[in-house]
């Protein structure tokens, strides 16, 4: 699991509402089972041209948002499907932090598992933010400390602090494997599970006989 | 303390807690598919990790597989697709996953076969790699979408670490007018609250319509909960719910069957019970519903006209308004009744169940779809289909000019077919984001009518609420 404790450098504002994981990522680069590859296809309709041609009006086109490591963005960011190349083609292109007023839940889960920090920050404040970079063109950098849990932009005397949930943060920090503390676990869900199943028998399948279920 | 029925089926599958702010609950179904549901199979074998509980697994060929007639088991227009269904197949069948293949009679997108085969039930958790699993709320179950390296988690613990959303609850009130549907009612809910509406919450549906309301139509409700940014979208069960359960293939039998809904009925909302947030919405004026922008919140009534940028939620709506205005080559003011459209598609986990067959084979009976344009049905599940065919259904569809699919997920999303670019499109989806269907394809969401009597008129229009 990649760590995320602190980034700080070009920020590139994309403020429009509602900006959903298909425009993120095209549902058509979503094949194949490796692991990378989607970096090249972050916001594919918009950056670039029907042939191909990487679309001089795109933000993440233009210097230096070309190498922006934050992303600053209008509320619902990532909502839609819940596609986890989304935040794996953020990180790829380079981003390591997204700073928004509000996320899609799952796009949300999905970020700390790929060392994406998403920042939730009030719009008056973001505001502020993207004024700063919009006045610099981008070259005044934000830097975000997820250990102290604060955002400045030391040229305009910005400093915002924010929370993270505690626990994706310790992920993020420390770069657990979530799962092998989940298997850690196994005693007390075993023990949960004896007593569920006499609570609630309805709810535990038996195994498949054969895998393919059966047609009555 | 009084408690809301999420709060007691969620506390019933709080296993510990992690930290302040995670609960890591008991998974009861994860379900899987050949698009990430095959990312997360990978990983498991990737990092040597073995399923802790394949018996509570339940795979579906559905995402990718062609729809066409007579598709063979590798059909797919994703160039993917392909390697992504072998993948999952071999894989489901190594494991044991309870596994439903592309040609078994029961196959079908995931939320409309769980559901259909009581493999979603009440008082249970249900995750899939697909943000619509909350469709399954409308029989009880709280369902949600997970990323695939939350899949993993789930093949490999049969548990997730999850944080509690706070309690909404949405009440449809009043008297459900003739021609209207539970799609009208979610789209002016999104039109209402907007499509952050949800954000944070899980939401109960209730109110006097949702009770009187058969259970497909509570599926079409769940469905778009996450349209709003809800994770969970439900419906309290009900009697209406255990009749739909009763005898289903993975349905609990005989005395589990009792003790269950005995159960299930004592999980129902306490009359008392807070909900941080409660939205009411009078049905008995409503007209039917059809989006005209990118977002599902750029909704109005059919027989209004495109709303005025500058009338919006704020300045940043209104910026939204003004992008989807240009990307629907659309100008304020223009009637929505009217407009011309180049395709009417029928399917996907929102309206492609039988209710939603019958509704729309009952404008098309006699009639023809205007000439240059594409109508296009695709079941929601292979029962779905041989209970219309069965019906004749099918013969209704294909002699007004309809094209007759197998199931699957189908156009709802663009994997790699082009047929719709460039094109708009009525439809009975649930988004209409850019580049959803297509490239520079305009999606109008509406209902199954909305898009029969489209299909026929050549533009959006509603024969049957007609005014």
């Amino acid at each position: 699991m990649e760590t995320f404790k602190s980034v700080s450098g070009v920020a590139a504002a994309m403020m429009q509402i509602n900006i959903d994981t298909d425009q993120m990522i095209p549902a058509r680069y979503l094949g194949g089972t490796d692991a990378k590859g989607y970096g090249a296809h972050l916001f594919a309709n918009e950056r670039f041209t029907n042939t191909g041609e990487a679309n001089p009006e795109f933000i993440l086109n233009q210097a230096p948002f070309d190498r922006a490591v934050i992303l600053l963005a209008g509320r619902n960011f990532g909502c839609g499907s819940s596609r986890e190349r989304a935040p794996k083609a953020l990180r790829e292109f380079g981003f390591r932090c997204v700073i928004a007023p509000s996320f899609g839940g799952i796009f949300f889960n999905n970020c700390f598992r790929n060392g994406l920090l998403p920042v939730t920050l009030p719009i008056e404040a973001l505001e502020q933010l993207v004024h700063g970079v919009e006045a610099s063109h981008g070259a005044e950098p934000i830097a975000v400390d997820l250990q102290t849990q604060t955002i400045q932009m030391p040229s305009r005397q910005l400093h915002f602090e924010f929370q993270c949930p505690e626990s994706f943060r310790q992920m993020l920090l420390l770069g657990h494997d979530e799962i092998d503390q989940t298997l850690a676990l196994k005693d007390t869900i075993e023990s949960w599970r004896r007593h569920d199943r006499l609570k609630r028998p309805w709810a535990y399948t038996e195994a498949a006989q054969s895998s393919q279920v059966p047609f009555k | 303390m009084s408690k809301t029925y999420f709060d007691k089926v969620w506390d019933d599958h709080v296993i510990t807690t992690i930290g302040e702010d995670l609960s890591l609950l008991q998974i009861d179904r994860l379900v899987l598919h050949e698009l990430s549901g095959s990312q997360a199979v990978r990983a498991l074998a990737e990092h040597h990790r073995e399923p802790d509980s394949r018996a509570q697994v339940f795979t579906l060929i559905e995402h990718l597989i062609s729809t066409k007639p007579g598709r063979g088991p590798l059909d797919s227009v994703s160039v993917s697709g392909p390697s992504m269904i072998d993948g999952t197949r071999k894989a489901s069948l190594a494991y044991g996953f309870h596994f439903i293949d592309y040609d078994h009679p029961l196959q079908g997108i995931a939320h409309v076969v769980t559901p259909e085969l009581g493999i979603a039930l009440p008082g249970t958790t249900l995750v899939c790699c697909d943000s619509h699993t909350c469709t399954v709320g409308g029989v009880g179950t709280l369902a949600f979408g997970i990323g695939a390296s939350e899949a993993e988690h789930v093949l490999a613990t049969q548990t997730l670490p999850q944080s509690k959303p706070k309690n909404m609850r949405v009440r449809f009130e009043g008297h459900l007018p003739q021609g209207i549907y539970a799609k009208d009612l979610v789209l002016a809910l999104i039109g209402k609250i907007g499509a952050n509406g949800g954000i944070g919450y899980a939401v109960e549906y209730s109110g006097s319509v949702v009770q009187a309301m058969p259970i497909e139509g509570r599926l079409t409700l769940c469905n778009m909960a996450v349209e709003f940014s809800a994770k969970f979208g439900f419906v309290a069960p009900d009697d209406v719910t255990f009749e739909f359960l009763k005898g289903k293939m993975y349905a609990p039998q005989g005395e589990a069957w009792d003790q269950a809904v005995r159960d299930w009925r004592a999980l129902k909302t306490d009359p008392d019970a807070h909900f941080d947030l409660e939205v009411v919405l009078d049905v008995s004026d409503l007209k039917p519903q059809v989006t005209w922008g990118i977002s599902p919140q750029h909704v109005c009534s059919i027989d209004a006209c495109v709303p005025d940028p500058s009338v919006g939620f704020d300045e940043q709506a209104t910026l939204a308004q003004q992008d989807a205005l240009h990307y629907m080559q659309l100008q304020a003011g223009q009637p929505m009744r009217g407009l011309a459209i180049d395709v009417a598609y029928i399917g996907s986990c929102t309206n492609a169940r039988l209710s939603d067959l019958r509704a729309a084979a009952a404008i098309l009976k006699g009639h023809q779809v205007k000439a240059g344009v594409q109508a296009i049905c695709i079941p929601g599940s292979s029962s779905v289909k041989r209970a219309a065919e069965a019906e004749g259904l099918d013969l209704i569809f294909k002699s007004a000019g309809f094209e007759w699919h197998e199931s699957a997920c189908g156009f709802c999303g663009h994997i790699g077919d082009d047929r719709f670019e460039n094109l708009r499109v009525i439809s009975t989806t649930n988004r209409n984001f850019k580049g959803r269907q297509g490239i520079k394809t305009r999606t109008h969401l509406a209902s199954p009518v909305t898009v029969a009597s489209s299909a026929i008129a050549g533009y959006i229009d509603n024969i049957e609420a007609g005014t």
